[in-house]
């Protein structure tokens, strides 16, 4: 379990994050090494101006947020943490007009590096848009 | 023999393609992304701004902000070193009242961002290196920068599939 105290800072401080913001991010849950974050459709991340298909760019941001905010929620990760690889890749256009869900769960912690996986779906949950494997580290472990 | 053509024209045609090709992208006018072109080589430039950083702690440039700039500067890059013959031989014409339609853009496969220290919260470049570049697939190859260029931010890596000329 993660020490209550500590989860609620982590969320002040991802949600305080002025790009997340900025991108209408919303952090739904997020404990035990586990987050999930939303991010609405919005005109300004749009990639390809024929289809109105928002930007893999955009997805990334979701993603990176997403990761970090597992890292932060698990137990072993005392503090911050900072992205040092993270791979997107991108299985199919997410549908113009739909709200992106991202889950990202922190799978492996060592004492300096945390393992990250995440998956980013529009309304359709059975087939996801893109899905992240990162790396990230670990900070003020004991 | 032919005379060689003046060189406003050289850069006006040049400049009006580059500009068709990044204005067109509303995600590369939010992020504030703009290109320098000296010849054909393309460098990517974002210009710090508040709504861009993601550790407002250090502060830090977002990581996400960073993997964006980088997979644009590879797109824009590639898009441009594929319609480079046709924007020279005169066959894609930029209109500047916006009448031309876009070529499509290549679609990413994947992007894998090696992040090498964190952003510092001032402008960042970034150039892309095509490595291969078939009828369907590209490989390229992106490195940031903030104040020296040999000392990179993020370098990336992505795989593209090509649009279909129509």
């Amino acid at each position: 379990m993660t020490d209550p105290d500590k989860l609620k800072l982590a969320r002040q401080f991802i949600e305080a994050i002025p790009h997340s913001r900025d991108l209408g991010m919303e952090l739904t849950e997020m404990d035990d090494g586990v987050a999930e974050i939303t991010m609405p459709y919005d005109e300004k991340l749009i990639g390809d101006p024929e289809t109105g298909v928002i930007s893999g760019g955009a997805v990334s941001a979701l993603m990176d947020t997403c990761c970090g905010a597992a890292v932060m929620s698990h137990p072993k990760n005392l503090a911050g943490t900072a992205t040092l690889d993270l791979r997107i890749d991108y299985m199919r256009a997410a549908t113009p007009g739909q709200q992106i869900t991202t889950r990202a769960t922190c799978y492996h912690v060592t004492r300096s590096v945390a393992f990250v996986r995440a998956t980013a779906c529009d309304e359709d949950k059975e087939n996801p848009v893109a899905t992240a494997t990162g790396a990230f580290t670990v900070e003020g472990s004991a | 023999m032919k005379r060689p053509e003046p060189v406003q024209v050289v850069k006006q045609r040049r400049d009006a393609a580059l500009r068709a090709l990044v204005d067109g992208v509303p995600y590369i006018q939010y992020l504030g992304v703009t290109f320098d072109r000296r010849g054909d080589e393309l460098t990517g430039v974002l210009p710090f701004d508040e709504k861009l950083i993601g550790n407002p702690l250090l502060p830090a440039l977002h990581g996400g902000v960073t993997a964006a700039f980088m997979e644009m500067t590879a797109v824009i890059t590639l898009s441009w070193s594929y319609l480079w013959e046709d924007i020279e031989s005169g066959s894609l014409d930029f209109d500047p009242s916006g009448g031309t339609r876009m070529p499509r853009l290549p679609k990413t496969v994947d992007f894998s961002v090696d992040y090498l220290r964190s952003g510092l919260p001032r402008d960042a470049y970034a150039r892309a290196r095509i490595n291969r570049s078939g009828r369907r697939y590209a490989s390229v190859h992106v490195e940031g920068w903030q104040d020296n260029r040999d000392r990179l931010f993020a370098q990336a890596t992505g795989h593209f599939v090509m649009p279909q000329r129509r």
